[in-house]
């Protein structure tokens, strides 16, 4: 499974804060290396963040996302300890889930 | 005097020249700086790590030298000037504005070493602000802008700025700014390049708001 | 006046007040750029990827790896066997053990080597390499001192004496460009193009800028440690690349975490 990333969730006013660090290359397929070949194109395509399983977040990602993407956002409908569960699938077929009780 | 005595003065001399080369200054840290470039070649020890008597007196000195090193600075670098064998000392402006921008080159070691062949320019836009519409300048020396627009470009404006840039320590002793033609990083082409970019009319350094 | 005519004129006043600032912001080009970088790492600072190499650190330190199968949990990092909280904050220092001043890297090394029984060789493989060993396991050792003021020891005769190395390296001047650390480090208020430059002889520069070590920094994804900056500072001085952990490297760090003394530690920080 690819590298464990950080979620973190806590109730803020109405809203449940999402914050997300997640651990990925994200090769755009249009960087060279020393020899001067094309480094593979392998980045993340889709993310999704369900509660309750509920979606609550769909992200369609390309190239233009950097390396070790932060996602932060907003949800309403949860509350404190219930869990929120962050998925993502890349371009190779690699994929990894991580969750968060929000505080 | 005898044929024998004066070849041992000037061994003698040579001797003491070389160690002042060599940067007598401080033998705790020539020990550690030998430790740190074990594995550098003799060349890369004498471009890149032998210190001249200009770098040994303003290392020592902290780039603040008292008067008389100070002049003693000034004179040993003022006998470095040399102008273009060809006379022209303003080249074409816009050749020097693409070399005020480049700051590749001369890069060596394992991680980023610089590929051969790659350009080195005078990186002016590191230190100085020049022309008005480049936001992305340095204030490490005082702003060019306007330069020649101040200054007139007569034959003797054109030998300073020609003689500043090849070797800035004949003017200003322990000066920040590289020496680019005593130490053969710029050509004197590119120098005459960037005389231009600040003295022509013309240049983008020159041009009004 | 008609609905018409007022909305007509907010229009003209508002098409009036963006001229002006546009105009405004050509002659403040510098402050606007100056202005939207400080917005950038203000963006930047809630989600550092640091964390992840951090969190990657603490598995590799108490991992059991190597040929003895040991963990680096019993590695003395200056504090006494196993204690990594507030280690960083005196680091570089002397150790007995190897008889040597060494700085975080080194002496992470040293345990590799001692407890883990990896070769020196082995230890130091790719260390430059994003995402690398010794990246993620310095990250997670500094991250432990986060907080604690840098307070390295100086009263050790090796301590000392690379002290004052580390003072004459910084203004040693030499290479085709007549560089030295103090060519950009040595007054106040510089910048090399945009990129602010800290000056090391004024205290409060020096603070600002060590208790921000080691840092993600965006344009390499990777995070940097003071030697990793440092050596890579000799190499745009155009020397030659110094040797990983040589004592060249481990005396400029005493001399700038001396400077920075007192400073509060921020690690990890995250930087251009």
């Amino acid at each position: 499974m690819a590298n464990p990333m950080k979620v973190r969730a806590a109730v803020d006013g109405d809203t449940v804060l999402v914050k997300a660090l997640m651990s990925h290359v994200m090769e755009t397929g249009r960087r060279t290396n020393d020899k001067g070949e094309t480094i593979p194109a392998h980045f993340i395509q889709q993310v999704t963040v369900t509660h309750k399983g509920r979606v609550v977040l769909s992200a369609q990602w390309g190239t233009s996302i950097s390396a070790n993407p932060f996602l932060s956002f907003r949800f309403r409908g949860g509350a404190k300890g219930e869990t929120v569960k962050v998925a993502w699938v890349d371009s190779k077929g690699d994929s990894r889930t991580d969750e968060a009780i929000i505080t | 005097m005898s044929v024998r005595r004066r070849l041992f003065g000037l061994v003698a001399v040579a001797m003491l020249a070389s160690s002042s080369m060599a940067g007598a200054s401080d033998s705790v840290t020539d020990a550690i700086v030998r430790e740190a470039f074990a594995t550098a070649t003799p060349e890369e020890w004498r471009d890149r790590l032998a210190q001249d008597d200009a770098q040994a007196l303003c290392s020592r000195h902290r780039n603040l030298p008292p008067p008389e090193v100070a002049a003693q600075i000034l004179e040993s670098q003022r006998a470095t000037l040399r102008l273009p064998d060809d006379g022209r000392l303003m080249g074409d402006w816009r050749a020097g504005e693409k070399l005020a921008s480049i700051g590749t080159g001369g890069h060596i070691g394992r991680i980023q070493p610089d590929p051969p062949g790659r350009a080195k320019g005078g990186n002016c836009y590191a230190c100085h602000v020049m022309a008005p519409g480049e936001v992305a300048a340095g204030n490490i020396g005082p702003s060019l802008t306007g330069y020649g627009r101040l200054r007139g470009n007569t034959p003797e404006m054109q030998r300073y700025t020609y003689e500043k840039i090849h070797n800035a320590q004949a003017f200003f002793p322990c000066s920040h700014m590289p020496r680019f033609g005593h130490n053969g990083w710029l050509t004197p082409k590119e120098i005459a390049d960037l005389v231009a970019f600040l003295l022509d009319p013309a240049s983008s350094v020159n041009a009004g708001r | 006046m008609t609905w018409r005519m007022r909305g007509l004129a907010a229009v003209a006043v508002l098409a009036a007040a963006s001229a002006v600032s546009i105009v405004a912001a050509a002659t403040d080009a510098e402050d606007h750029a100056a202005d939207e970088i400080r917005k950038y790492r203000q963006m930047l600072e809630d989600g550092n990827p640091a964390e992840l190499m951090e969190m990657k650190g603490e598995a590799l330190w108490r991992e059991a790896r190597g040929p003895t199968g040991a963990s680096l949990e019993a590695c003395d990092l200056g504090l006494g066997p196993g204690v990594v909280a507030g280690a960083y904050a005196q680091l570089p220092r002397f150790f007995a053990d190897t008889g040597r001043v060494q700085d975080t890297e080194s002496r992470l090394i040293s345990c590799m080597v001692a407890l883990q029984g990896f070769t020196p060789v082995e230890a130091t493989r790719d260390w430059y390499r994003p995402g690398s060993d010794l990246e993620a396991l310095v990250t997670y050792v500094a991250t432990q001192s986060k907080g604690m003021p840098i307070r390295v020891p100086v009263s050790h005769p090796e301590e000392a004496r690379l002290l004052a190395a580390g003072g004459e390296l910084f203004f040693r001047r030499s290479g085709p460009l007549d560089f030295s650390c103090a060519t950009c480090h040595s007054q106040d208020q510089r910048r090399i193009r945009l990129q602010d430059l800290p000056n090391f002889l004024n205290p409060a520069d020096a603070r600002a800028s060590m208790v921000t070590w080691p840092a993600y920094r965006v344009s390499q994804s990777a995070v940097w440690t003071m030697e990793r900056r440092l050596i890579d500072c000799v190499r745009q001085m155009r020397w030659p690349e110094p040797a990983f952990g040589s004592e060249a490297i481990v005396a400029l760090q005493v001399w700038l975490q001396h400077q920075g003394e007192g400073g509060e530690l921020q690690s990890p920080g995250i930087k251009r």
